[in-house]
């Protein structure tokens, strides 16, 4: 104990809390991490579509070009992966707001929220996409 | 190490005091209002995918969709900041590292706001070209 007096501890030396290696896998966690990448990507996609109606204000030519850029298979692929952040950032946003009323929280509710919230957002942005290029073929 | 000051006196300006939830309710209410607003975008920007751009321009030329569209960009905004403001508050421990990522975070956020208000405010009232 007398090593302990010697030197006062500062921030960096206080125990972290259990990080990932030691916790059991479990969906709750995983929707909490997704809730937080899928903002992040969203925060991008927020910024592709400000760039949508900039190129808009700009003229054809412009709007020509960055529609090309979000046609191709990369932009495509981006677009579908940002459909199932926001569908999936939605639903788990809606559970976020049950939990800030004090609804939600038993680990079995939490647990098929947090799949639902999973599900319904690949389900959905898979379902949105295909009526898409449905769409596209149709018009083509 | 003996502090003669008081337990309150420490405690005074070293943060916020009463408005510390400010951007606890803000990251709610704005998620409140991009849900009907997200969905709505979701669905105008399926619709759009092949209209082109004179098409574009017949939509954001419409008041509903001018207005709905100014909300979405300030409400997505300022949801943004905050989200992003979180993370680095989380994860960047040096302060000048901090305080530089999220003053840029917040000079990205407001830029994108105001050019993307200011240009679906051109092409509602004049229109697209020049």
């Amino acid at each position: 104990m007398t090593d302990a007096k010697a030197q006062p501890r500062g921030p960096q030396d206080r125990p972290m809390s259990p990080h990932m290696q030691v916790w059991r896998w479990h969906v709750t966690m995983f929707t909490s991490i997704l809730h937080r990448a899928t903002g992040m990507a969203l925060y991008v996609g927020a910024l592709v579509v400000a760039g949508w109606v900039i190129a808009l204000a700009a003229g054809p030519d412009a709007f020509a070009g960055y529609g090309a850029l979000l046609a191709s298979p990369l932009g495509l692929l981006v677009l579908f992966g940002l459909t199932f952040a926001f569908l999936y950032h939605l639903a788990n946003g809606v559970r976020h707001l049950f939990w800030d009323v004090g609804k939600g929280f038993e680990p079995k509710t939490a647990d098929m929220t947090g799949w639902a919230a999973i599900v319904f957002g690949a389900v959905a942005a898979v379902l949105i996409w295909i009526i898409a290029l449905l769409n596209m073929g149709a018009v083509q | 190490m003996t502090s003669y000051r008081t337990a309150l006196g420490r405690a005074r300006n070293t943060g916020s005091a009463k408005h510390g939830v400010g951007h606890f309710i803000a990251q709610r209410v704005s998620a409140i209002a991009l849900a009907p607003l997200g969905l709505w975008a979701l669905y105008s920007g399926l619709s759009l995918s092949h209209a082109g751009f004179d098409g574009a321009l017949v939509w954001l030329h419409a008041p509903f969709n001018a207005v709905l569209s100014i909300l979405l960009a300030v409400a997505v905004t300022v949801h943004m900041r905050i989200g992003m403001m979180e993370v680095i508050e989380d994860y960047i421990h040096r302060a000048s590292t901090k305080g530089a990522l999220l003053i840029l975070n917040y000079f990205v956020c407001v830029l994108a706001c105001v050019a993307a208000v200011f240009c679906i405010l051109k092409v509602a009232l004049i229109g697209g070209a020049v």
